[in-house]
């Protein structure tokens, strides 16, 4: 059911394919390494998630994936061509919903729709209204952002996310601010999704349980600098519950490895 | 409606103590006209038409002034929000002419351009631009940098991104720019009327000034009546849509 292997050993061609990226920040004082030689092969289809406490680097590595940032060192391919900026073949969902007040629900999920270069208005509206009824929000397309609750407000993001049919989907700690019930919900219909639109996704969050319940494969990182540290494939059938005693053992022993390679980390900077 | 009635009653009160004040007798009504006087010039002035022709001569010359402050104000005001030398440059001397009262532009503007309607847009088009370069740099940003993020993974690049995703984020700022940017070209345009007659146009600000030279004290009160009513009005009418839009798309308070 679980297996530990130190390198990663996916499909050599990979959808998404993160080669030796190293990151460093330059504050005036002092050069801070973020990223230390990580390397990730996600392949199509594949849902990948990366666990780590704050300050691993999660959330720079997926804006390299995304494009929003240059790494100083090594690269990302995508479908075998260098990543050199943001794409709509890779769309973020971020941890807090960037979602556009200035617009109506619907305008936001348009927003990446009229980007979309092949498409009929009348098709754009159609898409946007199908992906409105996916995450349930279709008596809401009318309304704006501030009338909608954090969850709400995630799932719009989704359905814009979702709209462009993006081949990657790169998700920040997207429900990390939701509460519990909300969440669980959102897991099931994530699930689904993915299921049925075989999406890549690269999924960032430090709740290991969230990891486990949404990935194929897990990753751990550790933090100063971000290393990828262990890869574990999780082969629970899905669609699974994040309240399962079989997924809750798993998410235990790949948090005892995680608090190991912490330990050693903090060991290491003293 | 209690609303309503609570103003009625405020602006009748204070009618009712300037009333009383005329009538103790201990002010002459050369100087403190009855009430009843000035509301008489008005009536007089708006059916003979004076009144009229001032007020739409200085509105014209407002908001062809205005409006080129804006257009000038808005795309300097984000150019100046994306780069650290724009900032230091264009921004520091923004903010240097934005605190300097734009009557002191008079005297250059009748150096430059005589006594003419050009002078007159000028001292406007100075009182407006930079409050309007500041707000709208302002607004730019501090806008929250995860909509451009979002807004460029959705392929939004460019002059689509300024104008689509920056610019509308920056809304409510630059909302309150061009509002002080109205204040300020109002102003900026009584202060150049009063200091200055030209024979191309007669504006409230030359009725003012006439009133004082006739020491008709009934029309200088009428005048600036009218000048409050219309600013008033202007804000309700310029203003008040575009901050009911921000407050429904953003749930925030008024701005």
């Amino acid at each position: 059911m679980i297996a530990s292997v130190s390198e990663s050993s996916a499909a050599s061609s990979g959808k998404l394919i993160v080669d030796g990226v190293s990151k460093w920040f330059r504050t005036p004082r002092a050069s801070v390494q973020a990223l230390d030689n990580m390397n990730l092969r996600v392949a199509e289809g594949e849902f990948v998630c990366l666990v780590g406490p704050s300050g691993c680097g999660k959330t720079t590595l997926l804006d390299i994936m995304a494009g929003l940032t240059k790494p100083d060192e090594g690269r990302v391919l995508a479908d075998g061509e260098l990543v050199q900026g943001p794409g709509r073949h890779r769309l973020v969902m971020f941890q807090e919903s960037a979602l556009f007040p200035w617009l109506t629900v619907f305008g936001n999920v348009m927003f990446g729709l009229k980007r979309k270069p092949g498409l009929s208005n009348a098709e754009r509206r159609e898409i946007a209204e199908s992906h409105l009824r996916l995450v349930g929000l279709e008596k809401f397309k009318k309304s704006f952002v501030h009338e909608l609750s954090g969850g709400m407000k995630q799932r719009v993001a989704l359905a814009r996310s979702l709209a462009p049919d993006p081949q990657v989907l790169l998700m920040d700690e997207p429900f990390g601010a939701l509460d519990a019930i909300t969440r669980e919900q959102l897991y099931q219909d994530l699930q689904d999704i993915c299921r049925e639109r075989r999406k890549t996704v690269v999924f960032v969050t430090h709740n290991v349980r969230e990891a486990v319940c949404l990935g194929d494969r897990v990753f751990i990182l550790s933090p100063s600098p971000g290393r990828i540290r262990e890869e574990f494939r999780i082969s629970l059938p899905r669609p699974r519950d994040i309240n399962s005693p079989e997924l809750a053992t798993i998410a235990q022993r790949i948090t005892l490895a995680l608090k190991a390679y912490l330990v050693s980390s903090q060991a290491a900077a003293e | 409606m209690k609303r309503t009635l609570v103003v009625i009653v405020f602006f009748a009160a204070l009618i009712g103590i300037w009333q009383a004040a005329t009538a103790s007798g201990r002010w002459s009504p050369v100087l403190l006209p009855p009430p009843l006087a000035v509301a008489e010039y008005l009536w007089g002035a708006l059916n003979d038409g004076t009144l009229i022709d001032a007020a739409r001569v200085t509105l014209q010359r407002l908001l062809i002034g205005y409006v080129i402050g804006i257009v000038i104000g808005l795309p300097l005001g984000l150019a100046v929000s994306t780069s650290r030398y724009m900032e230091d440059t264009v921004g520091a001397l923004a903010l240097g002419l934005q605190t300097l009262p734009s009557v002191c532009w008079v005297p250059l503007a009748l150096l430059w351009f005589g006594q003419t309607e050009s002078a007159m847009l000028f001292v406007v088009v100075m009182g407006t631009v930079w409050s309007v370069v500041l707000a709208t740099s302002t607004g730019a940003r501090t806008i929250p940098p995860i909509y451009a993020r979002a807004a460029r993974t959705m392929g939004s690049e460019g002059f689509d991104k300024w104008t689509r995703v920056i610019l509308p984020a920056s809304l409510p700022f630059v909302v309150s720019g061009m509002k002080q940017g109205w204040a300020f070209a109002w102003r900026s345009l009584m202060a150049a009327e009063i200091f200055v007659t030209i024979l191309t146009g007669f504006g409230l600000g030359h009725l003012l000034q006439y009133g004082r030279e006739l020491s008709a004290m009934d029309q200088v009160i009428g005048v600036m009546i009218s000048i409050v009513v219309i600013g008033l009005i202007a804000d309700k009418v310029l203003f008040s849509p575009w901050e009911r839009f921000l407050h429904r798309r953003w749930g925030t308070g008024m701005i």
